[in-house]
């Protein structure tokens, strides 16, 4: 029995992604390795979630139960407890081989395989923070799904590493469970949160937040003792005199998303060495012919609305794939230029293009107004103002297939700052 | 004069306020109720969890039914601790009615099948 799709992973996007080609008339099988749907959404219980999708604000469990309620309605196939190992492709599609909780050693056969494994959080190693090595020290999320999943507040006294979301989040959540947070420590001048996050989370609860700060030191033989921060030059070096300690047993690290791209490792797909996901054209299709991406397992979203969009374009992107109406046949590249961090797509099929494509983007700096620039060769092709400016939100441009002036030169998006 | 910063939208203007409530620093009207909701009588929607009764989910997500005066939140945060759910629970099933008096509501906000 050979599948049409299968669907790596049953969070947000494999939920869309699913329910979008199955409604296109495809067979779909989705396997998840959580014992339940919804991915890290059901670990996100604050409120935030769906503003544009359903044009309320949802906690992350509703917005996911709202997803699984359509999906089961569908029927669609699924296996829980499933973890997919590795893809093999063959003349007529791919094997993906997974191992089942229930079922033992899978091997599936399917057309076309869709991605959507979400990310992982970087952890002290990839950092390189100095210090000792004791127990304590975790990633934000981890610390997140062990409060809210199992009920059990990993520490008293906290110290947390990085303003993200996360970070932020896990400052309110840890301090409403009656844990004492020291302070929030950011490399950066800037947080990379959202102003109401740094509002609602920090300031609300007097928790202090040490900008252009980190951790230089980390004490404990066993359990973490204390941490020492100090703050840094424009370089990012520490500045010396400028420590502050703090007597705390728990280090939360929030210090950034990288999409989970394992099971990816036997093929030899391009990646990009920015987004750490795949390099993929407007229909989230990779340099492999059949093999799509989508979600936080192609670039880290911020907003869980952009991934369900996202993963429905590229559910009827599958679809079109596996009836055979979309053969892909030549690649234009849609440049990052000044200002801009990464776009994606970052190819535009011009064999199969009709219609608009969204360009999703960030750029690399804040500001307070600029215009967005696409151009091809010395042609402007596309041009928007933007106000508000800051590398944590995703920025999004409509490009019009009759915009291109020839299907040879590359195009490049930049970022114009307007100083007022 | 109390400085605050507007959470009404993304922009998140520098807004000041006086004792006359005189709003200053608001980019469009949103920010005046904000800073004096704030100034006067500030809320909160409170996101937690309770324990639950079951192998497979120990906690059971829940939420304010609307936005809690802020001065409450941590009565809240105590009250929910001695609470105990049985499964099944239903999506937006009351957990909690009329906190205090308050008018608020806590409810759940995910089902999980008895
Ligand atoms: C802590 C945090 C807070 C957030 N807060 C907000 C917010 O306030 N508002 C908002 O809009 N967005 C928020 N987001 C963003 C948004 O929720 C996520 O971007 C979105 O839910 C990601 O969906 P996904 O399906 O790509 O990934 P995930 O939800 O991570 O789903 C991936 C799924 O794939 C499964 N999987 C992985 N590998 C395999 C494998 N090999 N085999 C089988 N299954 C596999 C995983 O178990 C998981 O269930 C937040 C994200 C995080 C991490
Ligand atoms: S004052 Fe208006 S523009 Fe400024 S943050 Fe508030 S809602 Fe947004």
């Amino acid at each position: 029995m050979k599948t049409d799709l299968l669907v790596i992973g049953g969070g947000a996007a494999g939920i869309a992604a699913a329910l979008e080609a199955s409604a296109q008339g495809l067979e779909v099988l989705l396997l998840e390795r959580d014992t339940q749907l919804g991915g890290i959404l059901n670990q996100c219980i604050h409120n935030g979630f769906g503003l544009h999708v359903f044009k309320e604000e949802l906690t992350g469990p509703e917005y996911a139960e709202r997803f699984i309620h359509m999906f089961h309605d569908k029927d669609i196939a699924y296996k829980l407890n499933t973890t997919v190992l590795d893809i093999r492709k063959e003349d007529a599609g791919f094997v993906v081989s997974a191992s089942s909780l229930q079922e033992g050693w899978l091997e599936l056969e399917c057309r076309a395989i869709m991605l959507a494994s979400g990310c992982y959080e970087r952890t002290r190693g990839q950092i390189q923070l100095p210090g000792d090595r004791p127990k304590g020290v975790m990633p934000a999320g981890s610390a997140q799904r062990y409060l809210n999943m199992d009920g059990y507040l990993v520490g008293k006294d906290v110290f947390i590493l990085g303003s993200g979301d996360i970070g932020l989040i896990m400052a309110r959540r840890m301090k409403l469970e009656g844990a004492n947070v020291h302070g929030v420590a950011e490399i950066m001048p800037h947080s990379n949160g959202l102003t109401r996050n740094i509002v609602q989370c920090l300031h609300d609860y007097d928790i202090p937040l040490f900008l252009s700060h980190t951790v230089t030191d980390i004490r404990g033989k066993d359990r973490l003792e204390g941490v020492t921060i100090q703050q840094v030059d424009e370089n990012w070096k520490p500045i010396s005199g400028t420590d502050k300690h703090f007597s705390v047993d728990t280090l939360l690290l929030s210090v950034g998303l990288v999409p989970d791209t394992m099971v990816f490792e036997s093929l030899d797909i391009a990646m990009h060495p920015v987004t750490k996901g795949a390099v993929v054209d407007q229909h989230y299709q990779t340099s492999i012919p059949g093999i799509f991406a989508c979600g936080n397992a192609l670039h880290v979203h911020d907003l869980v609305d952009y991934v369900t969009e996202e993963s429905r374009r590229a559910g009827r992107a599958a679809a079109r794939y596996v009836k055979g109406l979309s053969v892909r046949q030549k690649r234009l590249a849609l440049n990052s230029g000044a200002n801009i961090h990464y776009t994606l797509p970052q190819y535009i099929d011009t064999a199969d293009f009709n219609g608009v494509i969204s360009c999703m983007f960030r750029v690399t700096k804040k500001a307070e107004q600029g215009e967005f620039v696409i151009r091809q060769g010395d042609r402007i092709i596309q041009r928007k103002k933007a106000r508000f400016l800051a590398p944590a939100e995703m920025e999004q441009l409509d490009l019009d297939q009759t915009m291109l002036s020839d299907h040879e030169t590359p195009l490049t998006l930049d970022f114009e700052v307007i100083r007022p | 004069m109390k400085k605050l910063i507007c959470i009404v939208c993304p922009i998140g203007c520098h807004l000041e306020i006086d004792a006359q409530h005189n709003v200053t620093g608001n980019r469009c009207k949103r920010g005046i109720g904000y800073a004096i909701e704030e100034v006067t009588r500030p809320t909160r929607m409170v996101t937690t969890t309770v324990r639950l009764l079951s192998q497979e989910h120990p906690r059971l997500s829940v939420k304010t039914s609307k936005p809690l005066p802020k001065e409450a939140i941590f009565r809240l945060m105590a009250a929910l601790e001695s609470l105990t759910v049985n499964p099944p629970v239903y999506m937006h099933q009351v957990i909690m009615r009329d906190f205090e008096g308050l008018g608020v509501d806590i409810i759940a906000t995910r089902t999980i099948p008895g």
